[in-house]
């Protein structure tokens, strides 16, 4: 048997993120329920955040992230032969979203498979794309978060209903002669599985807060650390730090644990809610946009949610 | 020897006060952490997550419901 020669290394080529038109503020949610811009303000962070209108599917919002990111890789459509989404907000499982990403971008018969590891699932699926490019079985990837949470949330429980949101972000990985992905640290601790919950197919989301801040604000900065050892960085060197959006008082408690002195923090949370595996992208998309952080700059990007599962990775910026 | 209810309440003031800014001398037994010094539930999760380092002692989440005053945590920590 033979194995396929794959690239010495891989890197991000670009990025994209896409965001629905539909903003909705906090005071809007107070009129419906019984929650404040204060409450909000200072518990999660959150501002406003963009809600899908009920005709725009999770694959709508991942056709237009993934296009922008393809669009600014200077690839075309014929040169990506892998499809990754990662997802936990389908309202329907069969088919994937992968399939339907690629063929509505043009991208022809490639693998294409959806990753669910909750809001940690964009670095899980960054690094099974890194690792693919590595081994030879695929040479681009065109890697989406997308979610829809608002048909999985129940708009009279204020704990859940003010944070999550919809959205999508991407990139496109290709190879390249060093290493410019670092090293995947993952896990998960299934113990804590009904801490983020959607029971059944009739169910909300459900989730314990306090048990996920706990568990958010002591467990990761270390995984967060051992992601910039074993990339061999020095958390001072790092130039941003992406945590998932889940609630700015955890972003700024881990961020506070790791270092990360001369990194321009993501607060992508406070225009964009909880917008689970879409997170880390579209906040880094966002960040490239505004010019705040410079081409070649490192990224400490780290995952974390229902599973519980989290990923960390460093990555140097397209 | 067990520790003191005093050296318990002025190690909680510490705590409270770095996590909320709250002045320590404002942390008396007899405030309810609602009511009297506004600490919401996420700081109550971050207040015992410091409690349990400084004080040695397990704090689960489906405790810190029960614990409504400051006295309700020093004599959990007493056990």
């Amino acid at each position: 048997m033979k194995l396929a020669q794959g690239a010495p290394g891989a890197k991000i080529l670009a990025f994209g993120h896409y965001q629905p038109a539909n903003v909705v503020t906090n005071d809007d949610l107070a009129k419906t329920m019984d929650t404040s811009d204060e409450w909000i303000q200072s518990r999660v962070g959150i501002a406003e955040r963009r809600l899908a209108s009920p005709d725009e599917t999770e694959v709508d919002l991942a056709v237009h992230a993934g296009g922008k990111a393809v669009a600014a890789s200077g690839l075309s459509s014929a040169d990506i032969d892998l499809v990754l989404v990662a997802t936990c907000t389908m309202e329907s499982q069969i088919p994937n979203a992968a399939g339907r990403v690629a063929s509505r971008l043009g991208i022809h018969a490639p693998g294409a498979f959806d990753v669910n590891a909750a809001c940690a699932g964009f670095c899980y699926a960054l690094s099974a794309a890194a690792d693919a490019v590595r081994s030879g079985s695929a040479q681009n990837v065109l890697v989406v978060g997308t979610e829809k949470f608002s048909h999985w949330l129940d708009w009279n429980d204020r704990s859940t209903a003010v944070i999550f949101a919809d959205g999508a972000g991407a990139v496109v990985v290709g190879p390249s002669d060093v290493p410019r992905i670092g090293p995947v640290v993952w896990g998960s601790d299934g113990d804590k599985s009904d801490a983020i919950i959607v029971k059944d197919r009739n169910s909300f989301l459900h989730q314990e807060g306090q048990t996920v801040f706990r568990w958010a604000t002591t467990a990761l900065h270390p995984v967060a650390k051992d992601a910039c050892d074993r990339a061999g960085i020095d958390p001072a060197e790092l130039a941003a730090f992406v945590p998932h959006q889940a609630n700015l008082r955890i972003i700024e408690s881990i961020a506070r644990k790791i270092g990360a002195d001369n990194a321009v923090i993501a607060r992508d949370i406070v225009l964009a809610g909880n917008t689970s595996a879409a997170s880390i992208p579209m906040a880094l998309s966002r960040m490239i946009e505004r010019g705040e952080v410079p081409s070649g700059g490192l990224a400490l990007l780290l995952g974390f949610g229902a599973g519980l599962t989290f990923a960390a990775q460093v990555v140097e910026l397209p | 020897m067990a520790i003191t209810e005093q050296a318990i309440l002025d190690g909680l003031g510490k705590i409270i006060n770095e996590i909320t800014g709250i002045p320590a001398s404002e942390v008396t037994p007899e405030k309810n952490f609602v009511d009297d010094l506004d600490i919401d539930s996420l700081s109550m999760v971050e207040i015992a997550v410091a409690a349990q380092d400084e004080f040695d002692v397990e704090i689960p989440d489906d405790q810190l419901k029960n614990l409504k005053t400051v006295k309700d945590v020093i004599t959990f920590i007493q056990g």
